[in-house]
């Protein structure tokens, strides 16, 4: 059916069931592991046992000698193809089989191929690497001591561990509201390492058509066409003979945004042998050596008035990048978007300072739906206003709603120089507090407390900018950010859209196809979604910082009006009216005052491409492409209030309710939406209370599965309860901002928050994450630990 | 070493390695990459499968320790061309996003609602703690698995809402 007997002009918006779930219900969706190939080798990569030692050498005629391996590749054969090393998204250079030194545990040394998955495994206990050891810094307060070893002398002139120094906002005027203030409350705090551990970890299967030259990988990539770049400049392909395809995704969370060495060992796996190669890691491999997250030391000050007016605040930060700086952001911004740290509140000044180091632990750093570091940054003002609440006597609500912007302050620029676009941030709390039934809470609380029992409320309100972002402000290696997207009509009138950027679970081919269907007056399901595929769909830079929406989805709706326009030429035409006659509406084009003379998309499609005589120097069909550069950042927010329970006598947590109200501007399928706002919730709860990437004083990681690096299960999860208002923005062309990683910003502070009121009559004032039984016991006794660093 | 086992109702015999894990033979020699591996400590439940009627992770599971067995998988929960009651609620409560935890949520779903027909939502939580979602923050699984469960009460195919 066509939409010529179904327009929907106002319909195609809302909880739409997803088109994607055909397949992934009955175990037919395609992920990177699913795919089989004529001929298909197997990799596996032998890593270093040592965080840091210098590689004396590698053996590796045992395993040549596997009767099943095909070949072994080492950072020596990669050297003579000059690959050894690759460069990072932050314009540093990283290692793909390491030929001077190893620098991290689990980092990689050796790639074997094998005929089978087994057989690979096996002949990696065959390889003979000789190491001498060297002295390690885990600790990224250590990092920069006179006489720490220094981790990077492969870099010219590098004699430390120092990556950058970065500052943001105003120095002067910042230390001229705290001299003035009445109150300055100052905090240390650490937001861990953590790993996004989605469900299906890293892979790619390579294959090298020795005739046409032509390269196919099907990887696990969030960035299929920022990658087909990088892999042409890496390997020295040319761009066109190479193709990435970017099947069903198990998960990203910014895990699959870098190129990793082993997707490069399977693209030189496949040259070497002539054969397609598979490499899929395993868990350990992907925890140890992907993209973490986080691991931000920082030192947090906020001045204000004795009523409570927040004047201004502080930030420094130690930043540990790990071996590499492989941070993945906007090339400009070696912090990430750190600096919208001023968050939600109305004040005078800010400044923050970031130094970023090298430790002997995995590379990484902007990953985990962190929103380019935002994460980092709501964590600390939102520690830091509870903090000064609990100064004054003010309840943490109240000192909210007294400082947050004001609606009539939109557009704001922020003490750092954000221009927030819009809101009603008061109406969100207060619509938070109104579900919560936050009076209530509080004697409840009052009541407990009485009677020695230890709840907590804790709240937090987020700010972020995403959507990255304005081409002149915002590149990633030379790339700039906008995204293309093209629409091609068929003749009966379905149409089938092109885009970019590429669902890891968010699901785009619902979503677009609303978008389209929308614009057009056709039902989602006549709009066909190709994604994922870099010789199927035009040029864009993928999904992560909560992208997607705010600049693909924008694109779509771009390309949507450009063929719709084109549309009311063809109809004119029909309709023997001039176009200027026409208007669209009930999803056709009609004649104005007359709306019986009136033509569907689907009518029109035909006679595009039918004989019909059109104007002269118009063109036939109805397709259309474009190329969205967003004018600026969305700025989606949120109110969040997490009630929990806590055991003193075992510092054990649990988490009662969550409460979480989004703004995101106009939802296109709100089921959608709040899934990806669950998720995200589940996520908070997980990096407050449990998730570490911890290391030993070895440099091993203590992380290394999930028997180790413990995740949320069903029942550590409360059921969400969701609330939402909605502003839209005021520069996307469907007033939509975005929302994939709101909740995983918003969230963790809002859980240590509540443990930590919980606990305040036993004298507690801060407690950093994760707030294990052990850590919050250990915090209570006065003796905080490091969950970083093993004890 | 050779074995046969009973796969989704066909009898299958083969030569494996005697270490083969059941997931890597169900996927890589039967081609049934509905199951998904995941995590290789039994933490994760991706690769959920029946074992004879019984729920088992099958990277902790040698393929040769179900010699004689009947696995059910994924790929057997539609029947006839009709989507299980399980599919149907994870279709209208959204229970699934990037869809690879998703055919071990179900089969575990599945077993549960065949020895308690209607659960509550904290014996749902229960039942499924053993598996991670990294995606969906659990809530709509839950509901998910109480769709069927009503769903299966009613006995009818209605527009029942999450």
């Amino acid at each position: 059916m066509t939409a010529a007997a179904d327009p929907a002009p106002d319909g195609a918006y809302g909880p739409v069931r997803r088109k994607e779930d055909a397949r992934f219900l009955r175990g037919q969706g395609t992920f990177v592991d699913d795919i089989q190939r004529p001929g298909m080798l197997h990799g596996a990569i032998l890593r270093s046992p040592l965080a840091h030692a210098r590689v004396v050498s590698v053996d590796t005629a045992a395993a040549l000698a596997h009767p099943r391996v095909r070949a072994v590749i080492t950072g020596e054969t990669l050297e003579q193809r000059k690959l050894a090393w690759m460069p990072t998204l932050s314009r540093d250079v990283q290692a793909v089989l390491a030929t001077d030194k190893v620098r991290f545990q689990g980092q990689e040394v050796a790639f074997v191929v094998a005929e089978d998955r087994y057989s690979a495994r096996d002949a990696l206990e065959l390889i003979g690497v000789e190491y001498e050891p060297l002295p390690v810094v885990v600790d990224a307060t250590r990092a920069l001591d006179p006489g720490a070893p220094v981790i990077r002398d492969d870099v010219a002139g590098q004699r430390d561990n120092h990556i950058f120094d970065w500052a943001a906002g105003d120095r002067a005027a910042t230390d001229a509201a705290f001299a003035a203030a009445d109150v300055v409350v100052t905090q240390d705090m650490l937001f861990p390492r953590s790993h996004p551990a989605p469900l299906e970890t890293c892979g790619a299967v390579a294959e090298l058509d020795p005739v046409s030259g032509k390269l196919t990988v099907w990887a696990t990539t969030q960035a299929p066409h920022a990658h087909r770049t990088l892999y042409s400049l890496i390997a020295g392909l040319p761009e066109h003979k190479i193709r990435i395809v970017s099947p069903d995704i198990g998960g990203g969370f910014g895990n699959k945004v870098p190129v990793y060495p082993g997707y490069l060992c399977a693209v030189v796996g496949t040259m070497i042998t002539g054969q397609p190669v598979k490499w899929v890691e395993d868990r350990s491999e992907n925890l140890m050596s992907t993209a973490f997250a986080r691991d931000y030391h920082m030192h947090g000050e906020i001045a204000a008035t004795r009523d409570g007016r927040i004047l201004a605040l502080r930030a420094r930060v130690l930043a540990d990048h790990g071996a590499f700086n492989g941070a993945a952001q906007p090339s400009k911004y070696p912090a990430g978007f750190f600096h919208i740290f001023t968050g939600s509140y109305d004040l005078q000044a800010a400044h923050c300072e970031v130094t970023g180091v090298y430790t002997n632990k995995a590379p990484g750093g902007v990953a985990y739906s962190c929103s380019f570091r935002i994460a980092e940054g709501v964590y600390l003002v939102e520690r830091m206003v509870d903090l000064l609440a609990a100064e004054l006597g003010l309840d943490p609500a109240e000192l909210r709603m007294r400082n947050l912007l004001r609606p009539e302050q939109f557009p704001y620029t922020c003490p750092t120089g954000w221009e927030y676009d819009s809101g009603d941030y008061p109406r969100a709390l207060q619509l938070a507090m109104d579900l919560a039934g936050y009076p209530e809470l509080r004697r409840e609380q009052a009541e407990r407390r009485a009677r020695g029992e230890y709840m907590g409320v804790g709240l937090s309100f987020f700010t972020e900018g995403v959507g990255a972002g304005p081409r002149k402000d915002m590149d990633i290696l030379g790339l700039g950010m906008a995204d293309g997207a093209d629409l091609r009509i068929y003749p009966t009138g379905t149409a089938v859209l092109s885009i970019s950027c590429q669902t890891q679970g968010q699901g785009h081919e619902t979503t677009f196809a609303q978008i389209v269907a929308h614009e057009l007056g056709l039902r989602p399901d006549d709009v066909e979604v190709v994604h994922g595929d870099t010789d199927r769909t035009p040029f864009g830079l993928g999904t992560y910082g909560s992208r997607s929406t705010p600049v693909s989805g924008a694109a779509a709706v771009v390309v949507a009006r450009k063929v719709r326009e084109r549309a009311r030429v063809v109809a004119a035409a029909m309709l023997e009216a001039a176009p200027e006659d026409l208007e669209w509406a009930r999803g056709r084009w009609q004649v104005r005052g007359d709306p019986e003379q009136g033509r569907t998309i689907a009518e029109i499609a035909m006679a595009a491409h039918s004989s019909l005589e059109l104007p002269a120097g118009v063109e036939g069909h109805l397709d259309a492409e474009t190329v969205y550069n967003p004018p600026n950042l969305t700025y989606p927010y949120g109110a969040y209030i997490c009630v929990v329970d806590v055991d003193p006598g075992t510092g054990a947590v649990a988490v009662r309710r969550f409460i979480a109200v989004d703004d995101c501007g106009v939802r296109i399928n709100p089921m959608i939406v709040e899934g990806q706002v669950h998720g995200g919730l589940a996520d908070g709860v997980g990096m407050a209370l449990m998730q570490v990437i911890a290391y030993d004083q070895d440099g091993n990681c203590l992380g290394g599965s999930f028997m180790d690096y413990l995740l949320p299960t069903s029942v550590e999860c409360p059921s969400w309860e969701l609330g939402q208002t909605v502003t839209p923005c005021p520069h996307h062309p469907i007033g939509a901002k975005g929302v994939g990683e709101s909740a995983t910003v918003g969230s963790p502070v809002a859980v240590v928050n509540a443990v930590v009121d919980a606990l305040r009559p036993l004298g507690l004032r801060h407690a950093d994450m994760p707030l294990t039984p052990a850590n919050v016991w250990s915090a209570l006794q006065g003796r905080p630990v490091r969950a970083d660093l093993a004890r | 070493m050779q074995i046969t086992m009973t796969v989704n109702g066909v009898s299958h015999t083969r030569e494996v390695e005697a270490r083969l894990l059941l997931i890597h033979f169900l996927r890589d020699d039967l081609g049934l990459t509905g199951s998904h591996w995941g995590c290789d400590t039994s933490n994760c439940g991706a690769c959920v499968v029946w074992l004879d009627e019984t729920p088992v992770k099958s990277c902790t599971v040698l393929a040769a320790m179900a010699d004689g067995r009947r696995v059910r998988t994924v790929e057997d929960l539609a029947r006839g061309g009709q989507l299980d009651p399980v599919q149907q609620g994870f279709a209208e409560c959204h229970g699934l996003q990037c869809g690879f935890c998703t055919p071990g949520m179900m089969m575990t779903a599945r077993w549960l609602l065949d020895h308690h027909p209607d659960p509550a939502a904290e014996e749902i939580r229960e039942a499924l703690s053993g598996q991670l979602c990294r995606c969906t923050g659990y809530e709509n699984i839950v509901r998910s698995v109480r769709w069927a469960s009503e769903h299966e009460a009613a006995g009818r195919d209605d527009d029942r809402s999450c």
